[in-house]
């Protein structure tokens, strides 16, 4: 469409000189109001919303207590994701980037997390009245970096093989751990009575609201993951869109999660950001569609529109075309003497 | 008008507003003929969606967030609030859809098109903040997944999916009044410049043109 | 908590706390439910469009 075309459509469309007709505007606000009250109602009684109950650290671990443990051991020795993740969380990574562009790195370490000392380390201190558990963390505290790893990645590669006690307790073959076998029973031990929950959510005063803590640890294991999955929650289910159960999710994300479902993005370490930069670009598209050649023209050329006014055409044509374009002053009532509407 | 009331910042603005917006205009009793179509009650739809969500978030917010997981009628308005969002979606859509086939943005009228994007824009993160507040299984899984399209952007440490303190503050309050403030940005400015004409037809473009080419040589 | 006594429970008619079926063709994965809202918001744009207007026939009014 040619840029004079366009021109012309749009100053055609500034002013209506054409008829009106009477209309209710807060009756028709009423019924529309009536009409969503009565479609929520019904929904709500035929259908009614999901609430799965959250996963604890005290059901994981009792659930599954190879799983936290393992995961117990990837925070206390830095291989965890978390460990590795970067800002905001630490400095053990650049984050991600799109070409020289780091925004995560630049932006910095604002939820500063120490995985071994704050999700391990601490909160075994806060056990009482177990001397031979604050000795062995003492011990390992104390111990060489080279040591500790050696004791962790050993302790790690038996819990392939490890066995689950009546009590909860995990048991490995005989090896050369340190003390690291003795601290994670005591941390089971502690996240199976709940205790774990509420020493990761406490930070230096009474009342809390944040589980960053409690909620990136649960992400490091396989207790959120495995629920998800089988909900068809995960990033390459196109979970973005979906809900728990069999309820309609998202729907309005389908475009933000399809991103993830192809190449380059779903096989690329940067995906994330990635996303982020096309769906901001379209963002930016979406609200600047009226200065967008082509974007902007498309109506026209696709004339939907003639479906939706079409009784107006036909009124049109039922009287014939001015010889000249003539003004037609508004009528007295509606919108006083101005813009049609 | 004397000096004094010119300066008056309160007159001034009074007769802008009043300038912009007469009364006639801001709740006008009639409509232009070619408004004859169900797509034009999308709009409307979208806002009693809208204030569905208000309503129902006010009932969940005078009760707190731990009601709905513990009492069947706060479910019940749970749910009126989960429903409510997906029709205020699903209105939104479709109006979207008719304003982008009618070309809405023409005559001066790109600032509606431009609020109404930016509303659905802002309504998005509106959502995720309500869905990571709801305290249960559901909100686990999307804040734990959603922080690294945060945190790979950078603004993770600064908007923490996982802090339920700070998502529910920015769901009850900082997002549901930029919405509704976009919101009525956008329907001041409808009424403004008036609910867009249609297109003209081809042979009527054509026909006015030749009748001035005619005129214009005799 | 009186109130939560004094009301029955809240059942919904139909139960949707279980697994959705999913519509799977290639990289294509999409809930059951999902689809629905899709499909019925082109249907209803569709109809949005072409349903014939009450009233459109009206003389202006004087």
């Amino acid at each position: 469409m040619s840029a004079g075309r366009y021109r012309h459509d749009d100053e055609a469309a500034r002013v209506w000189t054409g008829g009106y007709r009477r209309y209710d505007l807060v009756k028709e606000a009423s019924i529309a109001f009536g009409v969503v009250l009565a479609l929520a109602v019904v929904l709500t009684l035929l259908f009614s919303s999901p609430d799965e109950r959250s996963s604890t650290i005290k059901s994981w671990s009792r659930t599954d207590p190879v799983d936290f443990v393992t995961t117990a051991v990837s925070e206390l020795d830095g291989t965890s994701g978390l460990a590795g993740y970067g800002p905001p969380y630490n400095h053990n990574s650049d984050g991600q980037h799109i070409a020289f562009l780091y925004p995560q790195k630049w932006l910095g370490v604002n939820i500063a997390i120490n995985p071994g000392q704050d999700l391990v380390l601490a909160p075994l201190q806060t056990i009482n009245g177990r001397p031979d558990l604050q000795a062995a963390v003492s011990l390992y505290r104390a111990a060489p970096a080279q040591l500790q790893t050696a004791w962790t990645t050993a302790y790690t590669n038996a819990l392939a093989k490890a066995k689950v006690n009546r009590d909860g307790t995990i048991t490995v073959p005989a090896g050369r751990y340190g003390p690291v076998p003795l601290m994670m029973n005591a941390l089971v031990a502690f996240a199976q009575s709940g205790g774990l929950d509420g020493a990761l959510l406490t930070n230096k005063q009474f009342y809390q609201t944040d589980y960053t803590k409690a909620l990136l640890y649960m992400a490091d294991g396989g207790v959120l993951d495995n629920r998800a999955q089988a909900e068809h929650l995960a990033g390459d289910q196109w979970g973005m869109m979906n809900e728990t159960g069999s309820y309609p999710g998202q729907v309005w994300l389908w475009l933000y999660t399809f991103w993830y479902q192809i190449k380059p993005f779903s096989n690329s370490a940067n995906a994330d950001v990635l996303v982020m930069a096309v769906m901001g670009v379209l963002s930016l598209a979406f609200v600047l569609v009226p200065f967008l050649p082509g974007v902007r023209s498309l109506p026209r050329h696709i004339p939907v529109y003639k479906l939706i006014w079409r009784e107006h055409y036909r009124s049109v044509a039922a009287t014939p075309a001015p010889a000249v374009a003539e003004h037609i002053p508004p009528p007295a009532f509606g919108p006083g003497g101005g813009p049609g509407g | 008008m004397s000096t004094s009331t010119d300066r008056s910042w309160t007159v001034r603005l009074r007769n802008r507003a009043v300038g912009a917006l007469p009364p006639e205009k801001l709740l006008p009793d009639g409509q232009p003929t070619y408004v004859a179509s169900w797509i034009y009650v999308f709009g409307v739809l979208s806002l009693s969606a809208l204030a569905m969500l208000i309503l129902s978030g006010t009932i969940l917010a005078i009760k707190g967030p731990t009601w709905w997981h513990v009492s069947s009628v706060g479910h019940f308005f749970n749910s009126i609030h989960l429903w409510s969002v997906e029709l205020f979606f699903f209105f939104m859509v479709v109006h979207l859809w008719g304003k982008y086939w009618m070309a809405a943005w023409r005559g001066g009228r790109k600032r509606v098109w431009m609020t109404g994007a930016i509303t659905f824009l802002v309504a998005v993160p509106c959502a995720l903040t309500g869905y990571v507040s709801q305290q249960n299984f559901d909100s686990q899984w999307i804040s734990t997944q959603a922080k690294d399209a945060m945190n790979s952007v950078g603004i993770g440490g600064f908007f923490n999916l996982m802090n339920f303190g700070q998502m529910y503050s920015w769901h009850i309050l900082l997002l549901p009044v930029a919405v509704t403030g976009l919101v009525v940005a956008h329907v001041l400015l409808v009424r403004k410049h008036g609910v867009v004409p249609p297109f003209e037809l081809e042979d009527r473009l054509k026909a006015a043109r030749r009748g001035a080419d005619a005129e214009a040589e005799s | 908590m009186t109130l939560a006594i004094a009301c029955p429970p809240m059942a919904a008619v139909f139960n949707l706390n279980h697994r959705a079926g999913y519509a799977h063709w290639h990289f294509f994965l999409m809930s059951v439910p999902n689809i629905i809202v899709i499909v019925l918001t082109m249907v209803v744009f569709a109809i949005a469009i072409l349903a014939p207007f009450p009233g459109s026939h009206r003389a202006d009014a004087p």
